[in-house]
This record gives structure tokens, C-alpha cells and sequence, in this order.
């Protein structure tokens, strides 16, 4: 068990639930209602520096007594250590957790994802809208135990609804385009566009 | 050439404009050209579309059946392949190149997912593309070998060598319907149904 854990129940207490090692892997289970408070101290602390989101995804089990997990796989770039903090969430409760797109902008497209197949709310992301079923899929969450392997409608109806969508609508070209990232750019870019006259107003 | 559909009125029947010795030689004419210089689309999404770029490759070289040119446009292109599976997500995709596609022009449904869904059967998998757009020839195989794809255009050639100016059906429009169907619900939900070791998937469904 990693140092991480016993100054992690020092700062919140109750707040960890629970820690164990998993093939050598650390996993920390955290309550919902401080997970952010405790996410941003591991990204900030300085004997921490989680500073690296590798993943955020959900696991729901078979088990229908076992809870829901949200999982975020950190990493300390600098320090060279793993980390794994679950929040346990009720299945058949309200799925909410708080946004991390504050803390890793990296968590944009990973909660949604989370969101498109687990139906997870994340409060506070600036745009939680479906990434891997197209926009006005109406079927549920795929990833849900409860949802059937083949999905609710018949064959035909799937069908239909898929040829009925019009993919032009929801991902534009403008959509695709880096315009609204130029002044997030690397100052050098920057510059490299500036000399061939392509700054943007 | 038949780039329409002749015109033809309810006593026209297919016998009463059977082909003369003029017309099947310009049959065989127009066939020949055809067949030997398809310009494929490729729609290419899978592991599939690996074995594709391969026929296309020198060592099996699609070029020797005057296919050397892809085209990436829907509209200069004769053959679509679909190399690979299918998912929902794609489905109006495939019909909107289909329809940019202009006549005449055929469809191959390259390996097991594109043909039936093959091991995808699943929320998220359209059980064979036929269910979206006409289709002329089926490759077996997970993936088929360039051998096997290069058999079913084989195939098409000889298809397409078979047609005639005086079949009235032949360059019809099969468009989406009223119902926003291309076939008829009951035909997809029988052709979509579990088969093979899909039909042991059945503890959620």
C-alpha cells in the first residue's frame, strides 16, 4: 500500500472508505460527495502530483448487491506512481458525480464516454453530450447490465431510426475545425501561423 | 444504355421488347467496357478494409481487372465495397454515398460483419448491409483473403457481362422508403434474427 493511502485518510478521514492493492496496483475507494476535493489535492498536493489522468471510466457489476464504481486511473508523471480512485455510486440511485474537466481538460472526452455508456452525470462538464452513439440515440446506456445485449427495439426500428439521422447535423466541419483552440496554441506555433499570414481575428 | 429506366407502359412486357441482334451485341460491348474498368469506392472499417488494401497492393494487384484507379468520390465510382462491419452509426452514411453513386453501379459486401453482422451481433451493429442498400455479391470470410474478394469481383464481372438494355429493371433507384425503410421491417427483422453462436447470447437479451 502506497504512502499516497496513509495521507489520504490523514487529510479526509472518513471520506476514504476504503483502500486495497490490486496486482500491485493501489485502489482507493472515495466518497462522492468529497471525490472532487480529494482529486484535486491528489493532482495538487506537491508530495502527490497526480498530474496525469490516464483514464476515467465505470464498471457495474453482475452482482446486483455490489455498487457502481466511477473509476479515475492517475498517474504522478514526476514521481513515477500509479493511483486508482473509485467512487462507489448506487446503481439504481441518481448516477451524479462532480466534473474533474476543472482539474484535467483531458477529462472532456473520457466523461463523456462515461456518460454515453453509463448514463454517469458529470456536473459541471462543459458539454456532456453522447461521443459514441450518435446524437438523439434514445435507447439508453449500452454498458448498463440492465441494458440487453441487443438493445430494446427490434431489428427494423433500429434501422429505421439510424437511416433517419442526419450525421451532417450534429458534427459540422466547423465542429472539426481548431479555430477556437488557436489561442490555447504553443506560442511558437503561434508565431510559425503569424508568418504565413493565417491569424485568426 | 440504360442509364434510365426505358420507358415502358403497362402493355409492354418483357418479351415484347426482347433483344435483337443489334442490341446484344451492344450489350456485350457496353458489358465488356463495364466490367473491366469498375472504379470501386471503398468503404473500408474494419480488419476488412487491411485485406482490401492488399488486393489493391502489387502482389495481388486489383489493377489487373482494371480497377487500379479508387475512387474516393462517390460520384465517379461504380463498385462500392464495404469491407468490414457496419455499425448503426454509419448506416445513413452508406446510404447517402450509395445515392451519390450514379448509375450503373454495383455493391460488394466484403466478409461476415458487412454481410450478416457477422460475431457483432449487437446494440450497436447493422445484421448485414443489405438491410441499407442493394447488394450484388457477398464475400465470405473473417476477413476474406485478397484471393476471395478478388473471386467475388470475378463474379461481378460475370454478373454485369450477364445484363441486358432490355431488362426494364435493371437501373432502377432502390430508395428509402416513406417508412424511412429501404426493405420492408418484417424482411429485416427476419434476416436479422440470432443464428450461429449468436443464439447462445442470450442471457441480457
Amino acid at each position: 500500500m502506497s504512502d499516497t493511502v496513509a495521507a489520504l485518510r490523514a487529510k479526509f478521514g472518513a471520506d476514504i472508505l476504503r483502500a486495497h492493492v490490486v496486482c500491485g496496483q493501489t485502489v482507493v475507494y472515495v466518497s462522492n460527495a468529497k471525490a472532487h476535493a480529494i482529486l484535486a489535492w491528489l493532482q495538487q498536493d506537491p508530495d502527490q502530483l497526480f498530474n496525469y489522468l490516464t483514464d476515467i471510466t465505470c464498471v457495474e457489476y453482475r452482482d446486483a448487491e455490489r455498487e457502481l464504481e466511477v473509476v479515475y486511473q492517475l498517474r504522478s508523471l514526476d514521481r513515477k506512481a500509479d493511483l486508482r480512485v473509485k467512487i462507489p455510486l448506487d446503481p439504481d440511485g441518481a448516477l451524479e458525480v462532480r466534473s474533474v474537466f476543472d482539474l484535467w481538460y483531458g477529462a472532456d472526452w473520457l466523461e463523456r464516454e462515461a456518460w454515453d455508456m453509463f448514463g454517469v452525470k458529470f456536473r459541471g462538464h462543459p458539454d456532456l453530450r453522447r461521443i459514441l452513439m450518435w446524437e438523439g440515440y434514445s435507447e439508453g446506456f449500452p454498458l448498463r447490465k440492465s441494458f440487453p445485449l441487443r438493445g430494446h427495439w427490434s431489428r427494423a426500428e433500429q434501422t429505421r431510426q439510424a437511416l433517419e439521422a442526419n450525421p451532417e447535423a450534429y458534427y459540422s466541419l466547423e465542429e472539426l475545425s481548431i479555430s477556437e483552440a488557436y489561442r490555447e496554441l504553443p506560442l511558437d506555433v503561434r508565431e510559425r501561423l503569424a508568418k504565413a499570414g493565417k491569424v485568426l481575428p | 444504355m440504360g442509364l434510365s429506366p426505358l420507358p415502358i407502359d403497362a402493355n409492354t412486357t418483357h418479351e415484347s421488347i426482347s433483344p435483337n441482334w443489334v442490341t446484344t451485341r451492344l450489350d456485350f460491348l457496353a458489358n465488356w467496357g463495364r466490367s473491366n474498368s469498375l472504379w470501386p469506392m471503398p468503404f473500408g472499417t474494419a480488419c476488412c478494409a487491411i485485406e482490401f488494401m492488399a488486393t489493391a497492393a502489387s502482389r495481388f494487384d486489383i489493377a489487373r481487372f482494371g480497377m487500379e484507379r479508387m475512387s474516393f468520390s462517390p460520384r465517379q465510382a461504380d463498385v462500392l465495397i464495404c469491407a468490414g462491419r457496419l455499425p448503426f452509426k454509419l448506416a445513413p452514411v452508406i446510404r447517402r454515398i450509395w445515392d451519390q453513386m450514379p448509375q450503373p453501379k454495383w455493391a460488394i459486401s466484403m466478409g461476415a460483419c458487412a454481410s450478416s453482422g457477422g460475431i457483432f451481433d449487437n446494440y450497436a451493429m447493422v445484421q448485414g448491409i443489405d438491410t441499407i442498400i442493394p447488394v450484388d455479391v457477398y464475400v465470405p470470410g473473417c476477413p476474406p483473403r485478397p484471393e476471395g474478394l478478388l473471386y467475388g469481383i470475378m463474379l461481378l464481372q460475370k454478373k454485369i457481362m450477364g445484363e441486358t438494355m432490355a431488362d426494364p429493371s435493371l437501373r432502377v433507384e432502390h430508395l428509402v422508403g416513406p417508412d424511412g425503410l429501404f426493405r420492408r421491417p418484417e424482411l429485416i427483422d427476419e434476416i436479422s434474427e440470432p443464428f450461429g453462436n449468436s443464439v447462445h447470447q442470450t442471457r441480457s437479451a
